[in-house]
């Protein structure tokens, strides 16, 4: 074991690399790309001596090295800027918009995880019959449609057509976000007992998360369909049989754990990727999360909250990955253990 | 027919391919008495671990198809039984030893996890008691059966992962897995092939004692006349789907009979003959469109017309000793 935690120490160090050079790529981007942050700040009519003034104010007529010195002194003490948009500190920013995506992540992840074993494992238990049939069109519809269609098309028919589940934003008028602890609503109101507004928090969640997993959890599916049929043929399984061993034994457990070894590293890398992809569901379901924030700060070109956001996503990203190797070595010694005796 | 643990007759086994049935097995009669070992010889691809697959019931599912045939165990025919009373056969009357010890152990569980479920779904597990105690049992019991099979430290083994283990190692955890509860008919399918020669010779010997000592009966399929002679009492010789010889070992290399079976040995790279001599020309042929007739005449230097117009049964030549050809 002890292999192992050397193993991830050495990758948490690499990661702080990776982090950096993924905010010199962001910042140096941000930059060239044509426009004014102060003047796009201040609006067209500002008078000159005010943009020069913020540009002094931000550096922006040093060179990028030494910008980019600034923003890391900044960031090495806690200080990410201040956002030319809400004109407060990015930190403040983050801070508020980010547990709504979480959040919203967080469930999109739970179904992606719960939906496509289930689906997978029944398509490929009744393999080449109508239930795997059915599964397979599901699947090439859900991927084929982008998160945004089925937002729209949610949003259609249960804002306008059969009005049960609530469709815009975290709460609804009336409620009072529960005290911050998470930042995420529904832990948060669980935390302070307040069933009310849990409920009603988790039902403005479920349409967005739904409309984000649709298209990630049916390629999972697949994967895991195709996963397990792989491994069906594998003698190991053939001679759980022969020994007489039950069907869910041999189903649940000799052919699900090496099958969900692939998939896993798959569910990561897409769970991750929804952070920056829920921006068009935050917008259409009027969702305050940090993918929209981002997007909007792009729009802007308001260079320390994108810088911010990116460096964010950067980490989430990186974390997620860990995470996810950790969990591949747990399900599979091969890679916990390496060789030999 | 009394003695007849396992009795196959006239079993047709097909594969379903995109271009059609792969007509495999064409006809197989065989049979293990009780106490008996039983060898089935024949080169790659002729329908050996088919054969024995089928008995188990651990064809790809979807892919083949039996028109015909019975495999009769204790009378009883496996092919027309309810799920529960299969499963009692596999997990209390046969067990099976695979060709490739690393695929046939799961990667991911430990050594122990896959002994003790063997075990505990044997009908041997679920015995009176507490449930720790029979925990204890079960656990008793795995450490048991690898000692048999002569690895130390059983009780590190059980928290090894295969990969963990050398090739020679994990095909004994196989037996053991294949011992540890009492079955009656044990059949390996070439379970030295992946090996190397000198811990080949070791897994054989292994085999044939722990079949001895426990009165089991053994199905051994193999390649090597070589090892069917060293490991069992009778065999069973097959060509492209068809048992083409049957008699006991002795009788078999003391009088050969078929033409393909002479091939086989002259096959055979001897000490004092200078290296291969001889060897049958050609390929088992296409299943999809087999030769009418004997399977092995387009082979066979004795073959003439009648030969292509109809299949040889099997005739009695006296004493056991059976062969499937016109020419004899």
């Amino acid at each position: 074991m002890n292999k192992l935690h050397r193993y991830f120490l050495k990758r948490l160090f690499y990661s702080i690399f990776v982090l950096i050079g993924l905010s010199i790529v962001i910042f140096v981007i941000a930059r060239v790309v044509p426009g004014d942050p102060a003047r796009m700040a201040l609006g067209p009519r500002a008078p000159q001596f005010a943009v020069d003034a913020l540009r002094e104010e931000m550096h922006l007529n040093n060179n990028l090295p030494t910008q980019y010195f600034y923003w890391v002194k900044g960031v090495a003490t806690g200080d990410l800027g201040k956002s030319l948009v809400t004109k407060r500190n990015v930190t403040e920013d983050i801070k508020e918009f980010l547990p709504a995506t979480l959040e919203l992540v967080a469930l999109s992840a739970v179904f992606v995880i719960m939906f496509s074993i289930l689906f997978g494992a029944l398509a490929a238990r009744h393999k080449d019959k109508w239930i795997d049939s059915l599964i397979r069109v599901m699947a090439y519809t859900g991927v084929a449609m982008p998160s945004f269609v089925l937002a729209v098309l949610f949003l259609l028919f249960f804002g306008y057509i059969w009005p049960v589940i609530p469709v815009l934003g975290r709460l609804s008028a009336g409620l009072y976000a529960p005290p911050t602890f998470t930042g995420l609503y529904t832990i948060d109101s669980l935390l302070v007992g307040d069933l009310e507004v849990f409920w009603d928090a988790l039902k403005h969640l479920l349409l967005p998360a739904l409309a984000l997993a649709v298209g990630p959890l049916f390629q999972e599916a697949r994967i895991v369909r195709s996963s397990m049929t792989d491994n069906m043929t594998k003698d190991y399984l053939a001679s759980a049989v022969a020994f007489g061993m039950p069907d869910r034994v041999v189903m649940g457990k000799y052919l699900l754990k090496p099958s969900m070894i692939p998939a896993v590293s798959v569910m990561g890398l897409d769970i991750a990727a929804m952070m920056g992809n829920a921006f068009l569901v935050e917008v259409i379901f009027n969702w305050p999360g940090i993918s929209r924030f981002g997007m909007e700060a792009m729009l802007h070109k308001d260079l320390n909250a994108i810088s911010a956001v990116i460096v964010v996503f950067g980490l989430i990203f990186v974390l997620v990955n860990i995470l996810v190797d950790l969990i591949v070595a747990y399900l599979d010694p091969r890679i916990r253990l390496g060789g030999g005796v | 027919m009394g003695n007849h643990i396992l009795d196959i007759r006239d079993l047709y086994v097909w594969y379903r391919t995109y271009e059609g049935y792969s007509k495999v097995l064409d006809g197989v009669d065989f049979n293990v008495n009780k106490g008996e070992k039983v060898g089935l010889v024949g080169e790659a691809g002729c329908g050996k671990t088919t054969t024995m697959r089928s008995v188990l019931g651990i064809l790809p599912e979807g892919q083949f198809h039996i028109p015909k045939g019975e495999i009769l165990y204790h009378g009883e025919n496996i092919l027309k039984m309810k799920p529960q009373e299969l499963h009692k056969i596999r997990s209390e009357g046969m067990s099976m030893i695979f060709q490739e010890p690393s695929a046939a152990l799961n990667p991911v569980f430990t050594i122990g996890s896959q002994i003790f479920d063997v075990i505990k779904y044997s009908g041997e597990g679920n015995s009176a008691g507490s449930r720790s105690k029979n925990k204890e049992k079960i656990r008793e019991k795995a450490i048991q059966a690898i000692r048999e099979v002569y690895i130390p430290d059983p009780e590190r083994i059980l928290e090894c992962y295969p990969n963990q283990l050398s090739g020679g190692m994990k095909q004994r955890i196989c037996i053991a897995m294949a011992i540890v509860t009492e079955r009656e008919l044990l059949i390996a399918d070439e379970p030295g092939t992946s090996l190397d020669v000198t811990i080949q010779d070791q897994v054989h010997r292994l085999l044939r004692d722990l079949v001895d000592k426990k009165g089991m009966s053994l199905v051994m399929i193999t390649h090597s006349l070589g090892v069917a002679r060293e490991m069992t009492d009778r065999i069973y010789v097959m060509y492209a789907g068809n048992i083409v010889e049957i008699a006991d070992t002795k009788e078999l290399f003391a009088n050969p009979l078929h033409p393909y079976t002479l091939g086989l040995l002259a096959s055979v790279p001897k000490l004092t003959g200078g290296g291969v001599t001889e060897g049958i020309y050609g390929q088992i042929p296409d299943y999809l469109n087999p030769p009418k007739g004997c399977r092995f005449y387009p082979r066979c230097d004795r073959a003439d017309h009648s030969c292509q117009q109809e299949k040889p049964p099997l005739r009695d030549m006296g004493d056991g000793h059976y062969t499937a050809c016109f020419k004899v």
